[in-house]
């Protein structure tokens, strides 16, 4: 793995990196697909080499969401020898899905994630949470991978990625250590669950009573495992139930998700390098292979 | 914020004005004890204290400050407004936290009411996260508004994901006035589509906090396509209702 | 399929869900709501179904106010207008 930025003291800002699979013959392949998500928050790209994952690249979209998909597409190819040009096929999807010019199709998040999930942890998967930068989605899917019941909530930061690094910023923790930093002995009081500026409002209150980092940055956490519960609830858990997205690194969030819901996630499959940050490229890249495949059948 | 008015045979003399600390109580003792300076009286010689607002139940019948009434905060909207302007029918207070509309009758007898709770992008606190973000003052926001003629309509509903969509403006070289615009519009369209509603019916009045912002009340004119009045010192009207409730009681 | 659009914020939770298997492509929903909230269209399967329109999808609440005065307990015009129940308010 290598890390593409040195670490600097803002402390919202999760480390970029990609990864690239060894042994993989790039210059003999036969076909080679990409899956590229855009996000708001993050810019995520998945290349499959005849049908392996062989690398992937996740990056901060920053404010140029054309710029970054050409970012994060060059670093996934970095050391390959291969060229944009090369990729026989490429799907976008996510926020900025429409504006990456060298992709062929723009596909929705949510089919991408269905795909992706039933991928990663195979076709007993029947819930997908994903806890996106500036979304969260709950999404039921069949064996298949396609949608049978979604519902989104984009509108609001509560239950978001957006929501936690407000909170990383607040308390000075690096935003890859608050889920550890939350698991503290005596589980407090949930701060306000339903508006992210008023729950930072009440943690400034805790802080200044003299409540300790770790007791706000958990009763955080609460509140947005109930959050996410609560658009769960909508939708209607089934096992196997699994969660991608930045948050699902957050174990403050997932074990107190789990233990409301009564159902554990599944956790990553070991023997795979995957990143849950990766659902949407993933699945992106897959409805790459089925679309360029049918164009190729008809041709 | 805490706004406290003090009354003399209905007429004003005594005003101030805090931020909250986190302990309400205090706070509101020292806006009171400001108020109370600025003639050179104590609490005892105060007939009645009338309390509204969010905090109203920390102050009800609650030492230190003991008030003995306690008024919905409509209805104190409604009655400050009215005694100022006696053809107000449709009072919208955006204060920092909340934004409500109330519709009344010529009596001043609540019809209708909405508000816009524990949201705060239909709230004052949009405007100072906005602010923040293009690092400006709050007091200038609205004059700067006024200096552009441009919207551009902003996608994110939320204070959090609009401080990152401000952000991007000011990145895609969108000047400082044309963002200060957008904010208020889309702030005001909200506050609007919250107003229909309970319908509007002339006379529209703006009281609260955000009716300080001339671009925000531009903006409502714009996008209720009617012309709505600003009482003066509008912050103030809902203090001003509930003290005019505390001097009618004294009445009866 | 089954798409709840919408969302939940500090104020409440406004959701219009939508079933394309119940759903005839008959588009008098589409055609009848005032506010011009829904829309048809081809999903990523490639098949035709209808949406809230990306415009409307993240002020819902205000965009089916008309539909909904306050303190009564209305039915929306695209609910009544449908006659296979594929489409319901969470509010």
């Amino acid at each position: 793995m290598k890390k593409l930025e040195s670490e600097k003291k803002e402390y919202w800002k999760w480390p970029e990196y990609s990864f690239k699979a060894e042994g993989v013959d790039w210059n003999n392949a036969k076909i080679i697909v990409a899956g590229i998500d855009v996000g708001s928050v993050s810019s995520k790209t998945a290349i499959f080499v005849d049908d392996e994952l062989a690398s992937f690249s996740i990056i901060r979209t920053g404010s140029n969401s054309p710029e970054s998909s050409q970012k994060v597409m060059s670093h996934a190819l970095e050391g390959t020898g291969v060229k944009l040009n090369d990729l026989k096929y490429i799907v976008s999807t996510g926020y900025g899905r429409v504006n990456v010019p060298f992709a062929q199709r723009a596909i929705t998040e949510i089919a991408c994630h269905g795909r992706g999930a039933n991928y990663i942890w195979g076709p007993t998967v029947k819930t997908v949470l994903d806890m996106g930068g500036q979304d969260c989605k709950a999404i039921s899917i069949d064996e298949k991978g396609k949608i049978v019941n979604f519902i989104m909530n984009d509108k609001c930061a509560a239950g978001t990625g957006r929501g936690m690094e407000v909170f990383a910023d607040l308390l000075s923790i690096p935003i890859e250590n608050i889920g550890e930093t939350s698991l503290v002995k005596d589980e407090p009081k949930p701060v306000s669950s339903t508006c992210v500026v008023f729950a930072k409002s009440e943690a400034l209150g805790l802080l200044r009573q003299g409540s300790p980092k770790e007791s706000v940055v958990a009763a955080y956490c609460s509140a947005m495992s109930h959050r996410v519960f609560t658009l769960l609830e909508r939708v209607g858990v089934k096992t196997e139930f699994v969660i991608t997205g930045g948050i699902a690194k957050n174990i403050g969030v997932v074990s107190r998700l789990e233990k409301e819901l009564g159902v554990k996630a599944l956790p990553l499959p070991k023997e795979q390098k995957f990143d849950p940050q990766l659902a949407g490229a993933i699945g992106a890249s897959l409805f790459a292979k089925t679309l360029f495949m049918k164009a190729n059948k008809q041709s | 914020m805490i706004k406290v008015v003090l009354l003399d045979d209905r007429k004003t003399v005594a005003k101030s004005n805090i931020l909250s600390g986190f302990d309400q109580n205090a706070s509101v003792e020292s806006a009171l004890n400001t108020a109370m300076q600025q003639i050179g009286i104590i609490k005892s010689e105060i007939t009645n204290i009338a309390a509204t607002g969010v905090a109203r139940k920390v102050i009800y019948l609650q030492p230190p400050i003991n008030a003995n009434i306690e008024t919905a905060e409509v209805l104190a909207d409604i009655k400050g407004a009215i005694d100022i302007h006696p053809s107000a029918r449709v009072v919208i207070d955006v204060g920092a936290e909340e934004g409500k509309a109330v519709r009344c009758d010529e009596k001043g007898k609540v019809i209708d009411f909405v508000s816009n709770e524990r949201c705060a992008a239909g709230a004052g606190v949009f405007i100072e996260a906005m602010s923040r973000a293009l690092e400006i003052d709050v007091q200038d926001f609205g004059a700067l508004a006024l200096q552009s003629q441009k919207t551009i309509p902003m996608n994110s509903q939320c204070t959090v994901f609009a401080e990152s969509e401000v952000i991007s403006l000011l990145h895609s070289n969108i000047t400082k006035e044309d963002i200060a615009r957008s904010v208020n519009d889309a702030i005001a369209g909200r506050v609007a589509s919250m107003t229909r509603r309970i319908g509007l019916e002339n006379d529209l009045v703006l009281v609260g906090g955000m009716a300080k912002n001339v671009g925000y009340v531009d903006a409502m004119k714009r996008t209720l396509q009617t012309d709505v009045i600003v009482l003066p010192e509008p912050e103030f009207i809902g203090a001003y209702g509930a003290a005019l409730t505390a001097a009618e009681y004294q009445q009866k | 399929m089954i798409g709840n659009y919408g969302y939940k914020d500090g104020s409440g939770e406004f959701y219009i869900s939508l079933d394309s298997d119940k759903c005839n492509s008959c588009k008098k929903c589409v055609e009848e709501c005032p506010e011009q909230v829904l829309e048809m269209i081809c999903n990523d399967y490639d098949e035709i179904v209808p949406i809230v329109r990306d415009d409307h999808r993240k002020k819902i609440k205000f965009s089916c106010a008309p539909c909904k005065p306050l303190n009564q307990k209305t039915t929306p015009i695209c609910v009544k207008i449908c006659d296979q129940n594929a489409i319901w308010h969470s509010w």
